[in-house]
C-alpha cells in the first residue's frame, strides 16, 4: 500500500534538495574541467561548509539505519559506534593535517597519489587505488540500500524509485562534482537534526520517558556482557583507524582550504557522534515500542517502522526524506573519490600517462557514474546480505592500507616492498578469517591464543604491521635505500605564496 | 605564537576514556532512567570536544 501523505512530503523534499545539487555548479563558479575543481571543489572549503560535508560524508544514511538496527537486534554492542567516533578524532587531529600539507604541496587528489609519491612506487599506488575502489563500491550500494528501506516502508515500487534516485544522483554529481554534496549536506543536516531531535523528545513522551523505555530493555541488551568487552574495544579501535583511510574521507580532508579547518573540525565533528548516539538509542526505543521488523528488511527496518508507527504521516515522510537525502551526500562523495582513484591512479598511471587534466577529469566524471551504476546493480541484483558482507570485508581491507598511507607520514625508513608484502598478508589473512566465520561475524578468536574475540580487521592489521616493520628493517640491513619523490619541505606548513 | 606541541598528549584523554568497557558497562548510576553505560559514553563525546578544542587553543595557530 502506498502511503500518499508520507510520499508527498518525501517527494517534494527530495526533489527540492536535488535541485540544490544541480545548482551547485554555479556556486563559487570555476572551471570544472579540472579535478581540483570538480573533485575537490577547488580545495577551498572553510570550516563550516566542510563540517557539513564531512558530517554527511562520514555519518552516512546506512550508518543511521544499521547502527540502531544492531542495537535493536543485538543490544549494547551496537553502541560501539560511539567510542569509535570518539577516538577517531584525536587521530584525525594529529595525522590528517600532515597528509593535507603534503597533498597541498604536491597537488594530490587521492590517497594513492600520496602513496605513489611517498614510495616512488607505481605498484603501491595501484594497490591502494584498487583497495579503495573495491572497498567503496559496496559502501555506495549500502547507501542505496538505505534509500530502498525507506522507499519500501512508504509502499512505492522500489526498483523504479531507486533508478530515479540513482539518475538524479548521477547527474548532479557529473555536473557539479564535489560542490553538489557540499551544498546538499547543509539541507540534509537541517532535515536529519530536526528529525532526530523530534524523535528523541517526542517518542519518550509517547512511551512514558526514558526510564520506561529502558525498563522494557533486558539487562543483557542494555549493557555489555563481559565476553563482549574485547570485541567492543577492538571494533571501536579498528573502525576508528580505518575510517579516514577510505578514499571519500581523504577527499573531504583534501578539499579543506587550510589545515586549521581540519583541526577545528576534529573538535566540532563529534557533534555528529552525539547525533549518532541518539540515533543508536532509537534501537532501544523500537524495542520498547514493540516494533516487529519486516520480513524483507529485518532489523534494518526497525527505525523506519518506528517512525511510521509513531509519527503522523507527513512527518514520517519528512523523516524518510532526511534518511534518503542523507544517502545522497556520501554516495556522491564516495563515487567522486572512487572515480578519482580510477582516473588518476589506474587510467593515467597505467594506460594514458600523457592524459591532459581535461581528459582526466572527463574520465573521472564518467567513471563516477559507472561506479554508482555498479552499486545500483549490486543492490538490485545481489542479495543484501552479500552486499553487507562485502562492505564488512571492505572495512577489513581498507585498514590494510594504513602503513602505506598513515605510517609512512612518520616513518621514513619504511620499505616499499615490505609495505606491499604487509598489505598482501593483511588482505589475505583478513579475508581468510572472514571466510572462516562465514561473514556472519566481524570478530574471531585467534588460534586459541586469545580467549576473547578480536575484530578481524585489527588482527589482520597487526600481522600486516609485523611484516611491514620486520621487512623494512631487513631491507635496511641489506642496504636498500628507501625511495621517495617527496622532499622534507613537503611535510611542512606552506610558506605564504610568493616566498 | 609559540607552538606547544606537548598539548597533543592531551588527546590521549578521550582515547582512554572509552578504551575498555570494563569500567563503564554498568547500569548504575542511572541518569533520568538511562543506564550509566549509555549516558557515560555521551558524556565522553562532550569531553572529547572540550579536550580537542583545548588542544587546538594551546597548540597555537601556526602559519
Amino acid at each position: 500500500m502506498i502511503h500518499g501523505d508520507q510520499l508527498a512530503v518525501f517527494a517534494i523534499l527530495f526533489m527540492g534538495v536535488s535541485l540544490a545539487g544541480f545548482w551547485a555548479n554555479r556556486w563559487r563558479r570555476a572551471d570544472l574541467r579540472t579535478l581540483d575543481q570538480w573533485g575537490l571543489a577547488g580545495r577551498s572549503l572553510g570550516t563550516v561548509i566542510n563540517w557539513f560535508l564531512m558530517g554527511g560524508d562520514l555519518y552516512t544514511a546506512y550508518t543511521f539505519i544499521a547502527v540502531p538496527a544492531l542495537v535493536f537486534g543485538k543490544g549494547a554492542i551496537g553502541l560501539f559506534a560511539i567510542p569509535y567516533t570518539i577516538i577517531v578524532y584525536p587521530l584525525v587531529y594529529v595525522v590528517m593535517p600532515r597528509l593535507w600539507r603534503v597533498g597541498r604541496h604536491r597537488g594530490h587528489v587521492t590517497p594513492s597519489d600520496y602513496v605513489g609519491d611517498r614510495f616512488d612506487s607505481r605498484l603501491l599506488s595501484v594497490l591502494i587505488a584498487i583497495t579503495g575502489i573495491v572497498a567503496t563500491i559496496p559502501y555506495i550500494a549500502l547507501q542505496m540500500f538505505g534509500i530502498q528501506v525507506v522507499l519500501a516502508q512508504m509502499g512505492v515500487p522500489v526498483e523504479l524509485a531507486l533508478v530515479i534516485a540513482f539518475l538524479i544522483l548521477a547527474f548532479f554529481t557529473y555536473l557539479s562534482g564535489l560542490r553538489a554534496p557540499a551544498m546538499i549536506a547543509f539541507a540534509k543536516d537541517v532535515l536529519i537534526w530536526s528529525t532526530i531531535l523530534v524523535a528523541v523528545i517526542y517518542l519518550p513522551i509517547r512511551l512514558g520517558g526514558y526510564g520506561a523505555i529502558f525498563a522494557h530493555v533486558p539487562t543483557k541488551l542494555a549493557i555489555l556482557p563481559r565476553a563482549s568487552y574485547v570485541p567492543y574495544s577492538t571494533l571501536a579501535f579498528g573502525s576508528a583507524l580505518a575510517l579516514f583511510l577510505y578514499p571519500h574521507a581523504v577527499t573531504s580532508v583534501l578539499a579543506s582550504k587550510d589545515q586549521d579547518v581540519i583541526k577545528r573540525n576534529a573538535a566540532f565533528l563529534p557533534a555528529y557522534s552525539f547525533l549518532l548516539g541518539l540515533i543508536a538509542i532509537l534501537g532501544y526505543v523500537a524495542i520498547a515500542a514493540g516494533i516487529h521488523p519486516s520480513k524483507a528488511y529485518g532489523p534494518n527496518s526497525a527505525v523506519p517502522q518506528l517512525f511510521a508507527a509513531m509519527f503522523p504521516g507527513p512527518f514520517t515522510g519528512y523523516a524518510f526524506a532526511a534518511i534518503a537525502i542523507g544517502a545522497l551526500v556520501p554516495a556522491s562523495v564516495m563515487s567522486i573519490a572512487a572515480a578519482n582513484l580510477f582516473s588518476r591512479n589506474l587510467y593515467r598511471e597505467l594506460f594514458r600517462p600523457t592524459a591532459s587534466a581535461n581528459e582526466e577529469t572527463n574520465v573521472s566524471k564518467v567513471f563516477s557514474g559507472v561506479v554508482k551504476l555498479g552499486a545500483l546493480l549490486f543492490i538490485l541484483l545481489v542479495p543484501t546480505t552479500y552486499v553487507i558482507n562485502f562492505q564488512l570485508a571492505g572495512g577489513v581491507w581498507i585498514l590494510q592500507t594504513l602503513p602505506a598511507v598513515f605510517l609512512s607520514l612518520y616513518l621514513r625508513w619504511l620499505d616499499r616492498w615490505a609495505v606491499a608484502a604487509g598489505w598482501a598478508v593483511g588482505i589475505g589473512l583478513g579475508t581468510y578469517w572472514l571466510v572462516q566465520v562465514h561473514f556472519a561475524a566481524s570478530t574471531i578468536s585467534l588460534f586459541g591464543l586469545t580467549h576473547d574475540q578480536v575484530y578481524i580487521a585489527l588482527a589482520a592489521f597487526i600481522a600486516n604491521l609485523i611484516v611491514v616493520i620486520g621487512g623494512s628493517l631487513i631491507a635496511r640491513l641489506l642496504g636498500a635505500a628507501g625511495r621517495t619523490r617527496l622532499a622534507e619541505a613537503d611535510y611542512e606548513v606552506s610558506v605564504p605564496s610568493g616566498a | 605564537m609559540r607552538s606547544r606541541k606537548w598539548a597533543l598528549l592531551l588527546l590521549i584523554v578521550p582515547f582512554v576514556s572509552v578504551l575498555y568497557p570494563d569500567w563503564y558497562s554498568r547500569l548504575q548510576p542511572e541518569l533520568a532512567g538511562i543506564p550509566f553505560f549509555v549516558w557515560y559514553q555521551f558524556a565522553m563525546v562532550v569531553l572529547g570536544v572540550i579536550v580537542t578544542l583545548g588542544v587546538y587553543a594551546l597548540e597555537g595557530v601556526r602559519r
